[in-house]
């Protein structure tokens, strides 16, 4: 197949971008995207040329790495699945491609379609963790979890913070990959001890970190690679009214 | 040709005198301890957030050390233990079919065909329990039975139920339970995090480990960091294959770079090929795709029993299919551990009996399986798996059998460590994957997990006290000349790189590289074809320093000059590799010298000659290395031809 490519570049995260074309020759159906994109950089590189800069590393879509816009939508057409996994044979010969990083005030360019996702590791270091010194936990047999509990726990764990959620999102929130958090956490009693302080400062920081509102338009199940619920959202919800109810801070 | 070889007076693993079982015990209580109030005073440098590292930095900044940590990606959370799938082995015994710790030491040191440590594997094994109680405190959704209790699988190479799995993300769930460890630690303030950063050079002051050197990935700008010890926890080398199941950043230069700097570097040729991956499709292809070990309990492997056979699985009838595994190893069938299922794929295919478009690879069916426990359980094992599968060949492996052939997947090789985990350089530590000291020259499915969090959470605490206890090491400072030195020779490689202004990229030679290593130094080795990859590999990399193009400068984001980088150091580290390869001249494990086989093909140790560790010293580029022996001594375990009849 042959292909147009519409490409965001951006030399550094102080600097405008623009959209650049280039044209994609031979590119064979059984190709993952980023594949693709590393013949095209091949190219550009024999010839003394700036590639493209992307993110990527596990290409098996798991890592949460890729992170790319294709054709407005975050991780391309396919669904639950992520760049490194969307093959070309979704694509026809003489299709035109656009191809944009994430965007979202929270996550700042760094260069073409590379951003940076720090703020979710924010996040996280307000509360989306138990807090169990090494050496100090008891037999893992000693807490029962009802196996539909687990896996619903395990249903919100798979989140892998790629940020797709927050790129399909029209007010950039971060609301599912925060609730997904809180979600997990208070599934299990593990997550018990810290529940109420875990949901009021997640979303607090999510905030502070200039990340948008919920306004339920469900984009970001939509696009989730991984199938995180929107249910989450109203568990997280739940989570955050009953820390208000109790908090004693 | 073979370097020189040195009695082993370098090398001094300190195990621990006394019997197998107490050796730990006594250890830890031998080891000085650092006084709670002094332990803010050290500066602790972590390099690598995957399970080893990230668990490491949790525990230490826990006991509150002072710690920072360098990562490749973006965030912690990215580390290449993420795509583990299968599980993690602990020796609990829940399902009362006969575990111990004893069982789990026997069965790491016999997959290892003899080739590692027994007081270390002893250990990996005390500790194992301990992780999955820690993991499970932590949050990880390990899978479950009804009644609520924690839930086993079997996996290859034992025949007991001690897998621990959360579906087939288990590695995802661990490092993000490290992961958060470590994010708690941050926001105590304890650990901070350098994401986006490459180490390239390690900084050696008074023959001490004192810190390093990295390069800022975003601005291009050498950064240095000075502290009291520098944990290496920066993974495998799979990589220098050109395709693995590696992910793209996975590389071997920190622990080259220290391997130069005066670190051995033991057994570089145990490399392990995982037999159960995806099949390559084209010449564009940039990795490899393992499909879980785990699905090995349930699908059948086989091929037709006629060469040639090109008939659509379907339709070739039971009679006509020949189930090699359980033929030929009826007691573990389809579990056999990794190398022999990998050598057997390959000879399969050796023999014309390969199935698929290239031939290369075989069926994986799960026909039986979905008869006798329905679709719904297979779905809930591996639902992310088949759907991993279906995504990636466009085939539903609910309806076919997968296909499936043998890559590169695991490294067994990495840094000599001794019994603390510290390198032969002071205040150097290895952990995890990088490290060479647990799995011989064949890693059991489930183990590295295992080890990753037993060195980081369980091990490098003790440890690592204990050196810092006992040395009298003054404050850092990055104002030692060390230091300049350091990073003047960092920036004089990275200007070397971006000034050739060549025809060929870095990648090309990667690819050139890669299938080199795969044909003369895969899954089989012999002579002719070890000794015509050393000749070659001077070409190459010569040629590389001619002829390599490096778009940009070294002063920005420059995602091309990384990967030179990297493949710059590939085209160094694989002369040891395949020198290291063609000395061992027996066969064991992952290693298969085919002058080296038994009468059914199985592979053939030489203990009188090679129960050793194998550590090479640095004597420069395209220079013999020396090589040091450390003898192998079981005295628990009796040494036997491995046997998964």
């Amino acid at each position: 197949m042959n292909l147009t490519l519409r490409v965001w570049r951006q030399k550094d995260s102080s600097s405008p971008g623009r959209m650049v074309a280039y044209e994609a020759g031979g590119v064979s159906p059984d190709m993952s995207f980023l594949e693709m994109l590393d013949t095209v950089n091949e190219a550009l590189i024999r010839k003394g040329e700036d590639p493209i800069a992307f993110d990527h590393d596990c290409r098996e879509g798991i890592c949460g790495m890729c992170s790319l816009v294709i054709n407005g939508q975050a991780h391309g057409p396919e669904r639950n699945s992520t760049v490194c996994q969307l093959h070309m044979r979704h694509f026809k010969d003489g299709d035109t491609i656009t191809i944009e990083p994430w965007r979202a005030r929270a996550f700042p360019v760094v260069k073409d379609l590379v951003i940076d996702r720090s703020s979710f590791d924010r996040i996280m270091q307000k509360g989306g963790y138990v807090s169990v010194p090494t050496g100090s936990a008891p037999d893992g047999n000693c807490l029962l979890v009802p196996k539909g509990r687990s896996e619903a726990a395990m249903d919100a764990a798979a989140c892998i913070g790629c940020g797709a959620c927050v790129a399909a999102c029209p007010n950039a929130s971060a609301t599912l990959f925060v609730a997904a958090k809180i979600s997990h956490l208070a599934l299990l009693p593990q997550g018990g001890p810290e529940r109420e302080r875990r949901a009021a400062s997640m979303t607090r920081a999510m905030q502070e970190e200039g990340f948008g509102h919920c306004t339920h338009e469900a984009e970001c199940e939509a696009a989730c690679p991984k199938g995180i619920k929107l249910s989450n959202i109203a568990r997280m919800n739940r989570e955050f009214l009953r820390a208000s109810l109790l908090s004693r801070e | 040709m073979s370097g020189t070889i040195l009695p082993s007076s370098k090398l001094n693993a300190g195990i621990p005198s006394g019997p197998l079982e107490q050796k730990w015990d006594r250890h830890r209580f031998e080891l000085k301890l650092v006084n709670p109030a002094n332990k803010r005073k050290f500066e602790i440098l972590v390099v690598g957030t995957g399970l080893a590292g990230s668990s490491a930095a949790a525990a230490l900044a826990e006991l509150g050390y002072n710690v920072k940590v360098f990562c490749i990606q973006d965030s912690p959370r990215r580390a290449h233990s993420i795509a583990a799938q299968g599980g993690i082995n602990a020796a609990k015994n829940y399902p009362n079919d006969g575990d111990s710790v004893w069982r789990l030491f026997y069965d790491t040191i016999k997959g290892g065909d003899y080739r590692s440590r027994e007081a270390n594997v002893y250990r990996l094994a005390q500790v194992s329990a301990a992780i999955i109680d820690h993991c499970v405190a932590l949050g990880v959704p390990f899978a479950r039975e009804y009644g609520g209790t924690l839930a086993n699988r079997s996996f290859g190479g034992a025949q007991v139920s001690r897998t621990f799995y959360a579906r087939g993300q288990t590695g995802q769930q661990l490092l993000l339970g490290a992961y958060s460890a470590l994010m708690r630690q941050v926001a105590e303030g304890r650990v901070r995090i350098f994401p986006r950063r490459e180490m390239l050079e390690l900084v050696v002051i008074d023959g001490c480990s004192r810190g390093i050197v990295c390069r800022n990935l975003v601005t291009g700008k050498l950064e240095s960091y000075a502290g009291h010890a520098v944990l290496l926890a920066t993974g495998g080398y799979g990589n220098v294959f050109y395709l693995s199941t590696n992910a793209a950043a996975c590389n071997v230069t920190a622990a080259w770079r220290a391997h130069k700097k005066g670190a051995f570097f033991a057994n570089p040729c145990f490399t392990q090929i995982h037999p159960t991956c995806i099949p390559v499709s084209g010449d564009y292809q940039s990795k490899l795709t393992l499909m879980s070990e785990s699905l090995r309990n349930d699908g059948r492997v086989w091929v037709p029993k006629t060469k040639g056979d090109r008939r659509p699985p379907e339709q070739i009838p039971e009679g006509e299919r020949d189930y090699f595994l359980e033929r030929k190893y009826p007691s573990f069938g389809n579990l056999v551990p990794r190398d022999v299922a990998s050598r057997n794929a390959k000879q399969a295919a050796d023999e014309g009996r390969g199935v698929g478009a290239t031939g290369l690879a075989v069926y994986l069916d799960f026909a039986d399986a979905i008869k006798r426990v329905g679709k719904k359980t297979i779905q809930e094992k591996y639902g992310n798996l088949f759907e991993m599968y279906h995504h990636i060949t466009d085939e539903d492996p609910y309806r076919s059998p997968m296909r499936i052939y043998p890559a590169v997947h695991y490294t067994m090789g990495g840094l000599w460590v001794d019994y603390d985990l510290m390198t032969n350089l002071p205040g150097l530590f290895c952990l995890g994957e990088a490290n060479f000291s647990d799995h011989g020259a064949n890693r059991l499915g489930a183990s590295a997990l295992m080890q990753g969090l037993a060195d980081g959470f369980f091990i490098i605490p003790y440890t690592l006290g204990g050196y810092l206890a006992s040395s009298p090491l003054g404050a850092a400072d990055t104002v030692h000349p060390a230091f300049q030195e350091a990073e003047s020779a960092a920036r004089e490689r990275i200007e070397k790189l971006v000034s050739v202004r060549g025809r060929r990229t870095p990648a090309d030679f990667h690819r050139e590289l890669g299938g080199l290593l795969w044909d003369r130094c895969g899954m089989s080795r012999n002579e002719a074809g070890l000794r015509e990859a050393l000749r070659r590999i001077p070409e190459i990399r010569e040629e590389f320093w001619k002829n390599v193009m490096v778009p940009g400068s070294g002063d920005e984001f420059n995602q091309a000059l990384e990967r030179a980088g990297r493949v710059a150091d590939y085209l160094e580290f694989s002369e040891l590799l395949v020198r290291d390869a063609l000395e061992r001249k027996e066969s064991c494990g992952g290693h298969f010298r085919e002058e080296s086989q038994t009468p059914e093909n199985e592979a053939l140790r030489d203990d009188a000659n090679f129960c050793h560790v194998a550590a090479w010293e640095f004597t420069g580029v395209g220079e013999s290395p020396v090589l040091h022996k450390e003898p192998l001594q079981f005295e628990a375990v009796h040494l036997s031809q491995r046997s998964y009849k």
